[in-house]
Formats: structure tokens, C-alpha cells, sequence
């Protein structure tokens, strides 16, 4: 505005200055009586006067002129009602010569007695353009390209390639030659009419031109399909990739210079890019995505999440005026550099994003990377086995490799591994590639039940894929349902007689990786079939008044609990209730049987697997284990320790575990208690069973063995191993074990005797003091005096109008009263003229009236006289 | 046919004296081995013998001896009456045998018809009555006897029979005739412990419900109106529930009875008897068993100190004795626990006696379920907040450096003797890295300096694990993180225990 304001002032001055008033001007300026200074109080430096000196005259002068021109004009005009139009082109247009005004004023005349024969024809005159080219032009291009008329193709190729070999090297695609055409044609001397209409012609010949082209290869197409159809029978062996691949070089081959020229053109576009990762910078990548995990592990299970989020103290700082207003955060970007470029912020982050692409996908999702990664597989039909399976094995390879010894199972497993490929070739091959999500347990019961378990998982795998929630909007909620289903059908496998425990075993994968899909599913099914469990349990107190340890489905729930969320959490949704349930599991439930003693020392195991990471500490897996010791010992004098509740110092089980017969101690051998022994005990022979009570006599030490190196940092750890401790020095008939178990009880008690004891009183953390709130008292800099100061921006902005209204309306005021005097000064000047006017007539008539009596007196006197 | 045989008996018998002798057919059939039969004679007995009552047809007074009688020189009425009368007897006592068939539709049918006799022996004494209205004690005695028997439970028709209860003369001469088989009874048997009888007293006389106020002895079985006055005070109430408890709590009992006595006694006991302080033996032997029946004593023990001046010598070092490892998982940990609340509440007791309490419960903390841990922390708090002086057990600036051995003595009998106030409580500590959060957070709180207010334990004392597990299952959460470590199976993560362990077969 300002500037527009200014230039237009610079105009105004500039023609001033040609006016021969201008020179007058300048002289008034230069007239001492013509100027009126106005006086100032103070001399202030730097300060800018505009008003310094005024010119009364000149501009009382220019009102009046102005007001002349216009006011006057009204008020002359004000009983009139017609108004004078001139509507001659150009007539007032001084800017426009006169020949040019003729031309253009027989141009027009020519427009409107010229009669339209077709309105709608848009097309004819103009031409549309796109990038300079003409729309028709690059239209036909395209027809030919469609079209498989090659000739013609080349033909315009080769002319584009000329232009483009010998142009200069410029851009590739220019197309210089209509419009050079055009300059020619226009250099030539010839008349408007003649251009124009050569002009039309030209455009017509052109659409007729594409339009018979069109029909041509229209035709053309028509009969080559027809001529197909008649060969297809023939071709139909072949697969159309190679038929496509046929056509391809039915194409005129490109010369090998053009090609390169071409891929020049294009590179010049390409952006920098960094360079492949090694495998080294891949494995740093993976350590350091596990490492992020394990320090955000870490974190939850010190529970400092929460603490963070809502217990931070926030900065109270001594301007605060505990208003509750809080300035917003400034999220302006900082200049920054990286790698020696500037950083532009957006483009630039994305880019780099997109080039690091794949970790960071893989990192939020791996699950979904192993999708992709199976998906290409399948497409291309290779002969590698699952991608599940793959990545395990991979996984295994490695690990083996780091590991210096190496476990026993593994290595069975790679040494079948051929025998499982070939089985699960066999079963991808079996089945059906699509699978429905099964909307009921049943359902999938149906699909999976009775199957082997190379196919169970393929059909898993295969729900999975067909079924990704990105692929159609309901598959997010089918897919969820199907986690509950497969924990169902899991806990249906461990019901059955005899459990099937490798397929659940294998089952756990598909279920890991729904999981990770939808956590928030998983967990609402496993806390379902938590509280399930609870509520059973506390029915059964309730009516029965005990309770009896849950079935196997309930504990391989738990151990798949342990497997699919993490177990260190200071607190998580899932494993939390876990904890709790196990917990009433260990001290509600009565130990009647031998199953119980295993489900029960299958809990102590749970219990340590949860705790393992984040070394919490159970008293009640203490309290059980020292009960299952109590039941393995003869003779009952309690002494120096207590059994709590679901064991009793004495009477009915109180010797579940005691082993008496000495043959089968010796012929006992450690060895893995077999999970099936919970449902059923097998071929109960004494001996059998006595070797039984001694397997988990063993475990029960081992176990106590790992507690006393997990609880060792506790500071109460003696106390709490005091029990077990007595129990092992003092009661228990170690001389009459066979010799693994003596090493076993020597180990546990080692263990427990090598941790030190020391105790430092304790000290409470220091209060810091509160500060007391101090308030410095606000201070506005002030930036410029003689300004209105103060407010908030608005404010300001209100005041300033609020003047300028203020300023307008007065001079609006001044400028009506001035117009209003300017009018009366008018109508005076008028009535006086009127008045003057009817005066000297009234004089002629009195002076012709006196010269007429005259003339009479002297007619009269002469009369007289005669 | 036996109900046509007992129908036309009736009437016979019933409709003229003549046929008289056709009572022995019904009360022959009382004897029957079938069920109905069983059933139907009891109904035609009552329906017999509560029409001749109500016509007054049997004899009243001194019965005399059958067979004399026949030849004395009464009246043919009388006779006729007498001989009634004997049979009349003999349906009663049958009736009481009845009440100990297998059926428990014959028992309860031949109780509710002996109720039946009593209420109107009542309305239609049969013995000559120096005041009007008398009760029939005899025939209630009876009953009594029949429903406490001495081999089998019979809980399920006592519960039946706590109907009468609701009349306040009938409990009267119930708890009499109680008191008196429980003398005959345990006298004849000679301390030879008899469970079962004692359960059945038990379950005979633990629902009895006194009334507390003279006014609310009103409650009469149907036959009296108010205006005949039943020598029926309540002191004399009051005696008899005495004496009957008295005399019930006398012998042995069995550990079961005998704590479901102790948690009835403070409440519906202890409060009706004329004279409290006579169960202070009982509680004091109680108190002294040790285990869950200590603490059940201790509930009645607190009534009488704290209402009746009971001086306990050594009140707190038997309290702090019966501290053990059980307490936080038998059944009546709230009780005791709100006891003890009440116990420690004062502020006059010696803080190396708090301390001892404090030190002891933390040791057995140690092995404690966490919904008591969620208890009792903040009860130690607040034991701590009561005896600031005990607050060196958390917070011991300039102490001993490195100690060899926890100074307390977790064996020693005396709380004066235990040194726990040279300890520190590593045990809250160690409950500092406990699985369950809130148990971990609650611990924590001995870190910082603790606030001035008390916490309210009241809602904590009953928190049961489901209860927990519950408020576990319904806190929101925010995401669900998860496990980041690829599964392998089963049993597939590294160093796995279970592998070592369990075989999956």
C-alpha cells in the first residue's frame, strides 16, 4: 500500500512538474509572503517534520479548483436528469493514436455486423497450449504412441532426435519448430485476412487429418483382434509374460546411443542417495533396535513411565504468577547443518526417511516385514521352507554359533530340519492358498482339528495373509477374534487325552505373531481367560472351601502369557493379574496328590521365569517350595521353621514325598518330568512313582538353588531363607539320596551360604525444602517514548484505529463545512450577479423613461412656447 | 390300605369310647417300615390325640401305675381317661424314638406333631397346675433329648426346630432342659469326648437370639394372653442362657467347635450373660492353646478388658507370642488384625514394645500373601505415626556401619529382650522389590518421610485375593506392551527352566 501510495504521489509530482503551474509554484515557494512557517516549542534531534512550512495560498487554490470541477459541477447539474454518454471507443483516451483508434474502431464495427455462424466453436481460433505446445500436437503424439503404427512413430522420433542431438543439449522434449514456422510465415509480407484464414484452413486440414487416422487405426486394431483371436487357440501354452515379452521386441529396438542419452537425461533428475548397508552396519542397526527395546524394558519395569508422566515436578519459574497460563512451546526450526548441508527441515527428513526405510519399518513392525518377505516368496514359488520357520532357523544359526555350548535340542532340530522342509512342502502344497478367517471357535476347530502339524501352522500363516488388516476394512476385528480362538483351541489341545503338546508347542508362533498384530485383542483374551480361571478358583472356595490346582490348559495359558508379553514390567495389564492368580494358586490350593506337587513346582518355575529379569521377589514360591520339602522329609518335630497354609505340619499328606524304599533310590536317574503326567499317572508302579517324588525332590532343589542367586542382593535374604536353610542342614536324610541329589542339596545349600551378610542401617531420603515462591516484580522495556505504550497487540491495534477514526472523521467534518461554504460563497456570487443584473435594468429602463418624459416636457414646452 | 386302616380307626375311635382299643392299630402302624405309612399314622396320631386333648379325655394329674390302676376304685370315666392317658404316653414316647429315623421327613413330622402336643399341654395342662398355665416341661425335655442325639448330626432338624425358638417361654425351658441333658449327658459318658453331641448343642444353642430389654420378653407360644403373668424375668433369662453356656463350655471341646464358639462369643455371648466375667477362665485357657484359637480368644478377651476390668497380666507379650507365620493366612486374619489395631492403638505404650511388634510383623511379612502385605504395611505406617520414637527402625543416620547380623532376636519371647530397636527394617526393604506393584509402591513409602495422617486400614482388613485380582483386571491400560524376544516355541526361550525340567510329552 505504501509503496503504491508513494509512486502514485511521485506521478502526481511528476506532472506537476510539467504543468506550467508547476513553475508558478515554485515561485510562490520561493515568496516570503506566500509561506507560513510553523513554529515549533522544541527542537527535537531526529525527528521528522512534515508541517514545518505550509503554503496557505496554493492550497486553499487547489480546494477550490478541485471543488470547482466537481462540487460545482453537481450543483449545476442538480435539477437535471439526462445524462450525455459518450461511448465512441477511445474517445477520451488520449494514450491511444488516432489511426490506431480508427483501426480498432472499424475492427469492432466489423465484429458486430459480422454474423455468427457457430458459437460453440471455440476451438477455431485459438489454440490451447500446454508447456508451449499446442494441445492438439501433443495429442496426436499420444495417438501415435497408442496406436502401434510405427512408422510414423519414428518418423517424429527422429525429428525430435535431430532437434534434441544438434539442439544444444537442451531439454529433450522442446519443440521448437511450429512456433519457428509461425515467426517465418509472420516475417512474410502478407495481409491479416490472408494470416488468418491460411490460419483456419490450416487447423481444419489438421482435425480432419486426425480424424480419419483415428478411424484408420481403429480398424486396424479391430482386425488385428480378430486376427488374435484366431491364433489364440494356437498360442495357448504360452504364458503371457512371455507373449508380452513378444510384443516387446516386436518394438523397434532403440539405439543404443538414445538409450544412453535418455538415461543421461533422467539421471541428471536423480536425487543423491546413500549407499547400501553393509552387513556389519545391519547387525549394529539390529543391536541397536534391541538395545532401544531393552532399555524401554528396563524402564516399564522400574515403573518410572508412570512417574514420569504424571508425578514431574514441573518448573515453577519466579515469573510465574501461578496464573495457570503456560506460554506456548516455541516450535520454530532452528538453522541447523548436517553433514555440511543446510538442513531444510521437511524434504530433507523425508528423504532420509524413505532411505532408511526398511529399518524403520521392520523396527515398528517386524511382523509385518515377515509378511512382505513370505508374500514375494510365495509369488515366485521357491522351494524355501516357511518364513517363520527360516528366520527361527537363521536365528538358531547364529545363535549356536555365539553360543559355546551348544543345547541338544537344537542340534536334533537341525538335523531333522530337511525332513521338516520336506513336510511342509507337502503341506503347502496340499492345501488351499485362501483361507476364510473362521468366524467361530468351532469353525476353526473344524479347519485345524485332526490335521498334522505342519499343515495346522501353514493354514494359520495362510488365515494370516489373506486376511492382513490392510488388505480389506473387516479384517482387523476377524483377525483379532482369531487370537481368542486359537487360545481356545490351545487350551483344548492340553485337555485332551493325552495332550498334544508339540502341536501346541508349535501353535505358540502363529499365536507370537497375533500378538503382535493386536495387542490390545491378545490381552483382553488372555485377561478373559484369567478371570475365568480366578472366578472358577474362588467358586470353588467358596463352596467347597479349598481349591485344587487348574488343569494343564491353565498352566500352558500362563507359560504362553510368559512367552508374549514381557514379564519385567513394573506393571502391565496382562501379567500383573498373572502374578496375582499364581500367586492364590500356590496358597489356596491344597497339595493332595503327586500331580499336584508337579503343577505346583510347575508354578515355582512360572513364578521364576516371570521374576528372572526383574529379580522380584515372591515369598510365596518361597513358602511353597519349603513346603514341598517338608512333605519329602520323614520325621515331623518342627523345629526352626513353619509350613504355611496349604501345607500342615502334620497329618493327611504330610509325607507325600517321602521316598523309604532304598532299591529305588539307587536306581533312580534325573530326568525331565514329562507334562503329560499331570493329566494321568501313567502305569503307576511303586517304583515309578517313588522315582517321580525323587525327580521332583531335584527340582524342587534346583530351585531353590536358582531363588537363593536370584534373591541374593535382597538385604533380608537370610531371613527369608532361614526356613529352608534349617530344613535342609537339619532335617533332611541327605546320606540316604543317591548321589545326583546329594550334589543337587550340596549346590542349593552353597549357593545360599555364599551370599554375605551384611546390613547397613537404613536411612531415610532426604526432604528437600520447599523454596518459598518469589516474584520479581514485572518489568516492560520501553522501546520508543512518544508512543502509546502498553496492552496487547490488539489493544494497540485499537487505539491506533480508534485515532485514526477519530483523525478522518474530523477532517471529513472540515472538508463538508468547507464544501458547504464554497457552495454558499457560490450562491451569493449568484444572487449578487442576479441582483446587479435586475439594478442595471432596472437603471436602463428609469434612464429610457426619463429621456422619454424629456422628450415630452420638451414637446410640451415647445408647445407652450408655440 | 394302611390309610384306610388308620382313616377308619380314627373314626372309631374318635366317634365312640367302645371302639377304643382300635388306638393300638394306629399306634402299632407308628411302628410300620414303609415311610408313607409312617407318615400318615404320625398325622392321624396328632389328629387323634389333639382331639382328645381339646375334649380334656385324658386323665389329669399323678398318673398312676397302669396296672393297679385298672383295679383301683376310680371311675369307669376315669379309667377310661387313664388308660387313655397311657396311651397317650406311649404315642409320645414313640414319636420321640420316630425322631431319630433315617427319613428326615418322619423326623420332622414327629417333631412338629410333639410341638403340637406341647402347645396344648399348655392350653389343656395335664397336671394339675397350682398357677394357670404351666408349662409342659416333661414332654419339652423330651424332645430336647431326642434332638441332640449323641451318634448322629442332626443339624438339619435343629435348624428346623429354631422356629419354636422365636417364643421366648419355649427357649426358656429349651435352654433349661439344655443345661440339664448337658450335666446328664457328659456325666454318663465321663469325659469321654462326644463330638457329634456336642455339635448338635452347639448347633442347638448358637443361633439363640436373647432379647436385650425387659419389654421385649413378649413373644409367647399362642395359648398364653398377656394378662397371666409367666414367672419369665430377664435375669432369669439372662441365668438360664448362663447356666446353659456354662454348663456346655464346661467340658472339652474339639478344635473346630471350639473356634466356632470364640467367634460367636463376643457378639452373641458374651453380652447376654448375667455375669461376663465368668468366662474368664474359659478365655484365658483359650488364650493360652495358642494358633488361630488365641486369636479367637482374643476377641472375647478385648470385651472384658475393655468393658468389664479384666486385668490380664502379660496382655502384650502374649499378644506379641501369638505373632507367627500363619497369621497372615488363616481365615481370620481382619480380626485379628483390627484387634490388634486396637490393642497397639494406644499411645502410652513403651516404643521398644511397638518396635518389637513393628520388627516381628515385618520378619513375617517375609512370607506373607501380598493382600496381606497390602495391609499391613500401611499398619506398620501407621504404628509408626502413633510412636514417632520407633521411627529409628527406618531411619538411622550415623548408625553401625555394615552389621554382621540383624540386631533383632526373632526368637525370644519377651519384646523387652528382642533388641528390635537397634534394628532397621530391611524386611520393608526387601518388600521394596516385591512382583506385586502395589505391594512394591506401598513399601516404598518408608523411603520418604512419612505424612501426619493416619491410613484407614478398615477397607484393607478384608481385601481377599480375588478382590485383588479383580482390581487388577479392571485398571486401564494405556497400551499393552510386548514381548520383544522372537518365540521358539514353547518351551524355546534361552536358558529356559522348564526345558531343563519339564519334557513336553
Amino acid at each position: 500500500m505504501g509503496k503504491v501510495a508513494k509512486q502514485r504521489k511521485k506521478g502526481l509530482g511528476a506532472a506537476r512538474a510539467k504543468d506550467p503551474s508547476g513553475t508558478v509554484t515554485s515561485m510562490v515557494k520561493n515568496n516570503p509572503f506566500e509561506v507560513k512557517v510553523n513554529k515549533q516549542k522544541f527542537q527535537i534531534l531526529g525527528r521528522r517534520t512534515k508541517h514545518d512550512v505550509g503554503l496557505p495560498g496554493v492550497s486553499r487554490s487547489k480546494a477550490v479548483k478541485k471543488r470547482t470541477q466537481t462540487l460545482l459541477k453537481e450543483y449545476k447539474e442538480r435539477e437535471k436528469s439526462n445524462v450525455f454518454k459518450d461511448k465512441r471507443f477511445g474517445e477520451y483516451n488520449t494514450k491511444i493514436s488516432p489511426e490506431e483508434k480508427m483501426m480498432k474502431r472499424f475492427a469492432l464495427e466489423r465484429q458486430q455486423n459480422h454474423e455468427k455462424k457457430s458459437i460453440y466453436n471455440l476451438n477455431e481460433d485459438e489454440e490451447l497450449t500446454h508447456y508451449g505446445q499446442s494441445l492438439a500436437d501433443i495429442e496426436k503424439l499420444h495417438d501415435i504412441i497408442d496406436s502401434d503404427s510405427d512408422a510414423e512413430e519414428g518418423g517424429v522420433l527422429s525429428a525430435e532426435l535431430t532437434a534434441a542431438h544438434f539442439g544444444g543439449g537442451g531439454g529433450l522434449l522442446r519443440k521448437k519448430t511450429l512456433a519457428g514456422e509461425q515467426d517465418e510465415e509472420e516475417e512474410r509480407p502478407k495481409s491479416r485476412k490472408e494470416l488468418i484464414e491460411e490460419l483456419i484452413a490450416k487447423s481444419k486440414q489438421e482435425k480432419r487429418d486426425r480424424q480419419t487416422q483415428r478411424e484408420n487405426a481403429l480398424e486396424l486394431t479391430e482386425k488385428l483382434d480378430t486376427d488374435w483371436k484366431e491364433i489364440q487357440t494356437l498360442l495357448a501354452h504360452k504364458t503371457p509374460k512371455s507373449e508380452r515379452k513378444d510384443k516387446e521386441e516386436q518394438k523397434p529396438r532403440p539405439d543404443e546411443y538414445d538409450i544412453i542419452v535418455r538415461e543421461l537425461g533422467f539421471e541428471m533428475k536423480a536425487q543423491p542417495s546413500d549407499r547400501m548397508k553393509t552387513e556389519e552396519e545391519l547387525a549394529k542397526e539390529e543391536q541397536e533396535r534391541l538395545q532401544k527395546l531393552e532399555a524401554d524394558r528396563l524402564r516399564r519395569m522400574h515403573g518410572k513411565d508412570e512417574h514420569e508422566n504424571k508425578k514431574k515436578p514441573k518448573h515453577m519459574s519466579a515469573d510465574d504468577l501461578a496464573d495457570g497460563f503456560i506460554l506456548d512451546k516455541d516450535d520454530r526450526r532452528l538453522l541447523s547443518y548436517k553433514d555440511g548441508k543446510l538442513n531444510v527441515g521437511n524434504e530433507e527428513e523425508d528423504d532420509k526417511e524413505e532411505e532408511g526405510g526398511k529399518e524403520e519399518e521392520s523396527e515398528g513392525e517386524p511382523a509385518s516385514e515377515d509378511e512382505e518377505e513370505a508374500i514375494v516368496e510365495e509369488d515366485n514359488a521357491t522351494d524355501s521352507p516357511s518364513d517363520l520357520e527360516s528366520d527361527t532357523e537363521s536365528e538358531e544359526d547364529d545363535t549356536a554359533n555365539e553360543e559355546q555350548k551348544k543345547n541338544k535340542r537344537n542340534e536334533k532340530k537341525l538335523q531333522s530340519e530337511d525332513e521338516q522342509n520336506a513336510k511342509i512342502e507337502a503341506a503347502r502344497a496340499e492345501l488351499p492358498y485362501t483361507f476364510v478367517v473362521p468366524e467361530s471357535y468351532e469353525k476353526l476347530k473344524s479347519l485345524l482339528f485332526g490335521r498334522i502339524i505342519e499343515q495346522q501352522l501353514v493354514i494359520l500363516e495362510r488365515i494370516q495373509k489373506c486376511n492382513h488388516p490392510s488388505l480389506a476394512v473387516g479384517n482387523k476385528a476377524k483377525l483379532e477374534k482369531l487370537f481368542g480362538f486359537l487360545l481356545e483351541y490351545i487350551g483344548e489341545l492340553a485337555t485332551v487325552e493325552p495332550p498334544e503338546l508339540q502341536t501346541i508347542d508349535r501353535l505358540v508362533l502363529p499365536l507370537y505373531s497375533l500378538c503382535q498384530m493386536f495387542p490390545e485383542a491378545a490381552s483382553n483374551s488372555v485377561k478373559f481367560v484369567l478371570r475365568d480361571a480366578a472366578h472358577d478358583m474362588e467358586e470353588m472356595i467358596e463352596v467347597k472351601g479349598r481349591a485344587t490346582f487348574p488343569g494343564l490348559d491353565m498352566l500352558i495359558y500362563l507359560k504362553i502369557t510368559a512367552i508374549i508379553f514381557p514379564t519385567s514390567d513394573f506393571w502391565h495389564p496382562v501379567v500383573t493379574p498373572a502374578l496375582v492368580y499364581m500367586s492364590q494358586l500356590l496358597t489356596k490350593c491344597q497339595v493332595m496328590t503327586l500331580q499336584d506337587v508337579v503343577k505346583g513346582l510347575f508354578v515355582c518355575c512360572l513364578f521364576l521365569e516371570y521374576v528372572s529379569l526383574s529379580q522380584r521377589f515372591v515369598p510365596e514360591l518361597i513358602n511353597f517350595l519349603l513346603g514341598i520339602l517338608h512333605i519329602a522329609i520323614p520325621q515331623k518335630q518342627v523345629q526352626g521353621y513353619t509350613v504355611v497354609h496349604p501345607f500342615r505340619p502334620a497329618g493327611k499328606n504330610s509325607e507325600l514325598l517321602l521316598v523309604c524304599d532304598k532299591k529305588d533310590m539307587e536306581t533312580w536317574k534325573k530326568q525331565n518330568l514329562p507334562l503329560t503326567i499331570v493329566t494321568r499317572l501313567k502305569e503307576s508302579s511303586k517304583t515309578e512313582m517313588n522315582h517321580f517324588r525323587l525327580s521332583c525332590l531335584a527340582l524342587c532343589l534346583d530351585l531353590i538353588k536358582k531363588c537363593a542367586a536370584l534373591y541374593g542382593s535382597l538385604s533380608s535374604f537370610h531371613e527369608i531363607m532361614q526356613p529352608i536353610r534349617v530344613l535342609l542342614t537339619e532335617h533332611m536324610p541327605v546320606s540316604e539320596y543317591p548321589k545326583q541329589l546329594q550334589e543337587l542339596h550340596q549346590n542349593a545349600l552353597k549357593e545360599m551360604e555364599d551370599k554375605g551378610k551384611r546390613y547397613t542401617p537404613l536411612v531415610c531420603e532426604k526432604k528437600k525444602p520447599v523454596p518459598l515462591k518469589l516474584y520479581t516484580p514485572k518489568i516492560v522495556k520501553v522501546l520508543e517514548f512518544g508512543r502509546k505504550q502498553g496492552g496487547s497487540k490488539e489493544e494497540q491495534e485499537r487505539k491506533m484505529l480508534i485515532h485514526k477514526h477519530k483523525r478522518e472523521f474530523k477532517g471529513a467534518v472540515r472538508e463538508i463545512r468547507k464544501d458547504n461554504q464554497f457552495l454558499a460563497r457560490m450562491q451569493l456570487s449568484e444572487t449578487i450577479e442576479r441582483d446587479s443584473d435586475r439594478k442595471r435594468k432596472v437603471k436602463q429602463l428609469f434612464s429610457s423613461l426619463a429621456t422619454q418624459e424629456g422628450e415630452w416636457k420638451a414637446m410640451k414646452r415647445k408647445k407652450f412656447k408655440n | 390300605v394302611a390309610a384306610a386302616v388308620l382313616a377308619s380307626s380314627l373314626e372309631s375311635v374318635l366317634g365312640s369310647r367302645g371302639c377304643a382299643n382300635r388306638v393300638f392299630d394306629i399306634l402299632e402302624l407308628l411302628q410300620a417300615d414303609e415311610e408313607d405309612v409312617i407318615l400318615s399314622a404320625i398325622r392321624t396320631c396328632s389328629r387323634l390325640f389333639g382331639a382328645l386333648l381339646e375334649r380334656g379325655e385324658l386323665f389329669v394329674g399323678q398318673l398312676p401305675d397302669p396296672e393297679p390302676s385298672l383295679t383301683d376304685d376310680y371311675s369307669a370315666e376315669d379309667k377310661y381317661k387313664i388308660w387313655m392317658r397311657h396311651r397317650y404316653n406311649s404315642c409320645v414316647n414313640c414319636l420321640a424314638e420316630l425322631m431319630g429315623h433315617e427319613s428326615f421327613q418322619v423326623k420332622e413330622l414327629s417333631l412338629s406333631t410333639l410341638m403340637k402336643f406341647v402347645e396344648l399341654e399348655g392350653k389343656y395342662p395335664l397336671v394339675k397346675a397350682e398357677f394357670k398355665g404351666s408349662f409342659p416341661r416333661e414332654l419339652l425335655k423330651l424332645i430336647v433329648e431326642n434332638l441332640i442325639p449323641c451318634e448322629e448330626d442332626s443339624s438339619l432338624l435343629i435348624s428346623h426346630f429354631q422356629e419354636y425358638m422365636e417364643y421366648d417361654d419355649v427357649r426358656y425351658f429349651v435352654m433349661k432342659a439344655v443345661a440339664e441333658n448337658v450335666g446328664q449327658v457328659m456325666q454318663k459318658t465321663k469325659e469321654v469326648p462326644l463330638p457329634v453331641y456336642q455339635q448338635n448343642v452347639f448347633s442347638l444353642i448358637s443361633p439363640i437370639s436373647m432379647p436385650n430389654k425387659e419389654n421385649e420378653l413378649v413373644n409367647f407360644m399362642p395359648w398364653f394372653n398377656s394378662l397371666f403373668s409367666f414367672p419369665l424375668s430377664l435375669q432369669e433369662h439372662k441365668r438360664a442362657f448362663e447356666r446353659m453356656w456354662l454348663g456346655f463350655l464346661k467340658h472339652k471341646l474339639p478344635t473346630g467347635l471350639y473356634k466356632k464358639v470364640l467367634v460367636i462369643l463376643h457378639d452373641s455371648i458374651l453380652p447376654y450373660l448375667n455375669e461376663p466375667t465368668l468366662m474368664i477362665d474359659f478365655l484365658t485357657v483359650a488364650y493360652d492353646i495358642g494358633g488361630a484359637i488365641s486369636l479367637l480368644a482374643l476377641n472375647g478377651l478385648f470385651v472384658l478388658i475393655h468393658q468389664h476390668n479384666l486385668e490380664y497380666p502379660d496382655f502384650y507379650k502374649k499378644l506379641y507370642s501369638l505373632l507367627d507365620p500363619s497369621i497372615y493366612h488363616v481365615k481370620y486374619r481382619a480380626r485379628f488384625f483390627h484387634l490388634a489395631n486396637l490393642f497397639l492403638s494406644s499411645s502410652h505404650l513403651p516404643a521398644y514394645l511397638v518396635a518389637a511388634f513393628i520388627k516381628r510383623l515385618s520378619r513375617l511379612a517375609l512370607t506373607a500373601p501380598p493382600q496381606a502385605l497390602l495391609m499391613v504395611i500401611p499398619f506398620i505406617c501407621n504404628l509408626f505415626r502413633r510412636h514417632p520414637a520407633c521411627k529409628i527402625l527406618v531411619h538411622r543416620p550415623g548408625g553401625p556401619e555394615d552389621l554382621s547380623e540383624d540386631p533383632y532376636i526373632m526368637d525370644e519371647e519377651e519384646p523387652s529382650e528382642s533388641r528390635a530397636l537397634e534394628s532397621s527394617l530391611w524386611e520393608l526393604q526387601t518388600l521394596q522389590s516385591h512382583y506385586h506393584p502395589d505391594v512394591a509402591q506401598a513399601a516404598a513409602v518408608v523411603n520418604q518421610s512419612l505424612s501426619e495422617l493416619e491410613d484407614d486400614i478398615s477397607d484393607l482388613l478384608e481385601l481377599s485375593a480375588y478382590e485383588l485380582f479383580d482390581r487388577e483386571l479392571k485398571k486401564k491400560a494405556t497400551s499393552v506392551p510386548l514381548e520383544f524376544e522372537q518365540v521358539r516355541g514353547l518351551f524355546g526361550k534361552k536358558n529356559s527352566l522348564f526345558a531343563e525340567h519339564f519334557a513336553l510329552e
